[in-house]
């Protein structure tokens, strides 16, 4: 009798204080469904009072039937014969429970079959199915395939495939990773031709690493412009399985056993374009990477969350020296640390995915809606811009955060953990890709360093900063903006600079920088809500201070020692 | 022609999380400190009637037997896929035994009308008494098949089912409308989150009056209105007296119950030591002088 949702007070603190009336009020376009749909709520209350329902159900069904299954699933995954994935029985089961939960089209139209709930609600789902089976969030999570093809598909191709994504009667998979071709998606090859008499379109080469690749519906990333080589000649295309489309191989991998992760081969399998020719990379692929990178997020979240139970409870029962090692410093110094980035990633996803869904709620109204003000564009704007430094800055964190707890939890476990018997080495295993695919942290930072010189959370941090604090949580916020007044200047420091390598070197840094400082004011809006969070906003801002200071003073230093001898280092 | 299928189920106190204070000083169950829930078998029999459904698009009807409160069993039937459900709920009825019950549920039957299967969970946790489903099946002068663990054949005027039986099981066939008690023998599907959104909306009459216990009606609308208003959105969960199901009042609640209880004891189990005996001749035969000795044995 486990539920993943109710047996977590900081997920339920989390949906009921996110402050979600805006995000529901644009998802539900000002409940104008309510008349049409039965199970479209009639306002905010309603549809919060939904939210919660459907989390429990699958909270329930995470905590007491996918966990449970979820040891046979990693050792025995799925199986590949004669070109044909089959899952494995229990990872079948797990599909088939969400999917009589009704829960495998969550964000999308209520006309399509969908629940219409916002990223943020989808994202604690993510989180919870992760906890349970961290590889069952690959196909679970697929569902942003569904989202793109609604956000950028003609109504045909919607009328055609997201009814069915909805019933989990279709699974998806995007593919765009290639042999040669992981980070750099621009220099993607996969042709993509056109038959001049019937305008058909056919698709020709090599994918690699894609996760359910078996999948029936398949978004592509393809070479429509022939004689280009940058991400401009590159365009999406929707294709379903067939004979044409090869599946050659699955990959036999350290950890997410339960997915199928294969190479792809297209000999002239018959596809529909997506959107607009040449904006496959530029506009969709971003977009869906985007979400993706937010699913991540919440996947490392929901292993980690899982690494740190399991780490309490053996540090509870484990006596040594007549006592339970969590009341030695050495291992309670590593709980709290661990429950602290926990707290602190969380909070930073769910602050990401409320703008994500302000982001796509004001860009569904400025491009469909009826007397667009002015003002709705400035807002577009604004989450827009907001989104896409977050989004990066979370993923970094979280996957990170999820690493070090789960590296951790074994520590805690001495020995024993370091046997297949027990959890924590599947969550070491599984959460190791989390800060690798859609993106290396790396890419992250890349993608963030931008907004962060730019000072694009500037506006929300005064916010954040400007709330209504007294006492202790008034003097942590003042440490805090102390950081940004130095954070500014080193942020001037690089910039004034101008020099690209040292810009380059420094960038993790600076979003490390920035980070400490968007969280402890995230943290400390929390504790200003409930006292029982002040401890941990407390120990986030302490802990912060050193790892800002250290990381100020490199970034300030103007040591270019590095970038000189970089080759006399590693080639020695 | 479609089928009906009625399923019997009742909301129980969870005996299975029992906490210090689960027993008042008399010994009875303190329903105020358990939790009420679906009783585990019932939701098995719920299964099978949602997955006849699934396979031969039966209309099923859930019916239950209880307190006002009860219609949250009701309402988590409509969650999981339930087409309809039913509330006998009358102050005449408590205090009902497994007799009293029995005839009750049977005049619920009847009222429905043709019912072409019933379903049962095989007995409820509170009672554990295994009597209620094969006593309905008694006096609806229908056929039953006990401990049934799943439906292989549908239709045509019978029923194929499998049930379990000491070491194995055995496979009976049963012209219809016929009673089955089903036994924790499938796993019953999770609720569907459409239908919850749908469905948390649906109340008994008895619920829309209280819910309008302290209102003055400014805004003009009275019971009646709300009533068929859920009523048109298929949201009104059918409420029943004894009266309205044509219950004689003499063989309900307290009148129509013969069973008397005549003293409640509370037992108090202590633990204690276990003892390991070597797997030997020796040990054997230590074991068996000691229980001669104590007269456990002899």
């Amino acid at each position: 009798m486990a539920n993943f949702f109710k047996d977590n007070a900081d997920l339920m603190f989390t949906l009921n204080n996110l402050e979600l009336a805006e995000v529901a009020k644009l998802k539900e376009e000002g409940y104008k469904f309510a008349q049409e749909f039965d199970n479209a709520p009639a306002d905010f209350a309603d549809a919060l009072d939904n939210y919660n329902r459907v989390l429990e159900v699958v909270g329930e069904i995470c905590g007491d039937r996918i966990e449970p299954r979820s040891r046979t699933v990693d050792a025995e995954g799925p199986h590949f014969a004669d070109g044909v994935v089959t899952y494995h029985p229990l990872t079948v089961q797990n599909l088939n429970d969400l999917k009589q939960a009704g829960v495998m089209g969550v964000m999308l139209d209520h006309k399509f079959g969908g629940l219409n709930f916002p990223v943020s609600v989808y994202t604690m789902m993510t989180e919870m199915v992760s906890r349970a089976d961290g590889s069952l969030q690959n196909i679970f999570g697929l569902q942003d395939i569904a989202e793109t093809i609604n956000f950028f598909g003609s109504d045909e191709q919607k009328e055609k495939y997201l009814p069915g994504f909805a019933s989990g009667e279709y699974d998806g998979s995007m593919d765009l990773t290639e042999p040669d071709f992981g980070s750099d998606l621009q220099s993607v090859r996969l042709r993509a031709w056109q038959d001049e008499k019937t305008g058909q379109w056919y698709l020709n080469g090599m994918k690699r690493f894609i996760t359910n690749g078996c999948a029936k519906v398949h978004l592509v990333l393809a070479r429509s412009e022939e004689g280009t080589s940058d991400g401009r000649g590159l365009s999406m295309f929707i294709c379903e399985a067939c004979p044409q489309l090869v599946v050659r191989r699955i990959e036999n991998k350290l950890g997410i056993h339960g997915v199928a992760t294969t190479e792809l081969q297209y000999n002239d399998v018959p596809a529909v374009l997506c959107g607009k020719r040449r904006f496959g990379l530029i506009k969709y692929v971003m977009s869906l990477m985007n979400g993706a990178r937010v699913a991540i997020s919440g996947q490392a979240i929901g292993i980690a969350e899982a690494a740190y139970r399991e780490a309490r409870k053996y540090a509870a029962e484990r006596m040594q020296f007549k006592k339970s090692i969590d009341q030695f410093p050495a291992i309670y110094d590593m709980l709290a640390g661990m429950k602290v980035k926990l707290t602190a990633a969380r909070a930073l996803l769910y602050e990401t995915t409320r703008v994500v869904d302000l982001r796509n709620g004001y860009t569904h109204l400025v491009e469909h809606g009826e007397n667009v003000s002015a003002d709705d564009r400035a807002k577009q704007k604004y989450y827009n811009k907001v989104a896409a430094v977050l989004t990066p800055m979370c993923k970094a964190l979280a996957t990170e955060m999820a690493n070090q707890v789960a590296y951790d939890a074994i520590q805690i476990h001495g020995g024993t953990g370091f046997m297949k018997d027990f959890n924590a080495e599947r969550f070491y295993r599984d959460a190791r890709i989390t800060n690798i695919y859609e993106g290396t942290t790396q890419l992250q930072v890349v993608a963030a360093i931008g907004g962060v010189i730019q000072r694009d959370n500037d506006v929300r941090i005064q916010e954040l900063a400007s709330l209504d604090y007294t006492g202790k949580l008034a003097r942590l916020r003042d440490t805090v903006m102390k950081l940004h007044a130095r954070q500014l200047e080193a942020v001037k420091f690089v910039a004034e600079k101008k020099d690209p390598a040292y810009h380059d070197l420094m960038a993790r840094s600076l979003v490390e920088m920035e980070t400490y400082i968007f969280v402890g004011l995230l943290l400390l809006r929390d504790a200003m809500k409930c006292e029982d969070r002040a401890a941990i906003a407390e120990r986030f801002i302490l802990d912060a201070v050193p790892e800002f200071e250290k990381r100020f003073m490199r970034v300030t230093s103007g040591d270019v020692t590095l970038i000189d001898n970089k080759r006399d280092i590693i080639d020695y | 022609m479609s089928y009906t299928v009625l399923v019997f189920v009742k909301q129980v106190p969870d005996t299975q999380n029992i906490s210090g204070d689960a027993m008042t000083p008399e010994g009875t169950v303190n329903r105020a400190a358990l939790p009420a829930i679906f009783n585990p078998e019932d939701l098995n029999a719920l299964e099978l009637a949602l997955q006849l459904k699934d396979r031969y698009g039966v209309r099923v009807v859930v019916a239950t037997m209880g307190m006002p409160a009860a219609a949250e069993v009701l309402r988590q039937s409509l969650y999981r896929g339930a087409d309809e459900a039913i509330l006998v709920t009358d102050r005449a009825l408590a205090g009902a035994d497994t007799l009293a019950t029995s005839y009750t549920l049977s005049c619920c039957a009847k009222k429905v009308g043709k019912v072409d299967l019933i379903l049962c969970g095989r007995q409820a946790i509170d009672g554990d008494t295994a009597q209620v489903g094969p006593q309905i099946a008694e006096k609806l002068a229908m056929p039953q098949i006990c401990y049934v663990e799943d439906v292989l054949e549908f239709g045509n005027g019978r029923i194929v089912a499998k049930r379990a039986i000491d070491g194995g099981y055995e496979v009976l066939e049963a012209p219809l409308p016929a009673l089955l008690t089903v036994i924790d023998s499938n796993d019953p599907r999770p609720m569907n989150a459409k239908k919850i959104m749908k469905f948390k909306r649906a109340r008994t009459a008895s619920e829309v009056a209280k819910a309008h216990s302290n209102s003055n009606y400014t805004d003009g609308q009275t019971v009646d209105d709300e009533l068929k208003k859920l009523e048109e959105a298929g949201l009104l969960i059918k409420e029943y007296s004894a009266a309205d199901i044509g219950a004689d009042p003499a063989r309900i609640g307290f009148p129509g119950s013969p069973t008397k209880v005549k003293q409640v004891m509370s037992v108090v189990l202590t633990a204690s030591e276990a003892k390991s005996v070597p797997a030997t001749a020796e040990g054997v035969s230590l074991l068996i002088h000691e229980l001669i000795s104590d007269h456990t044995l002899g």
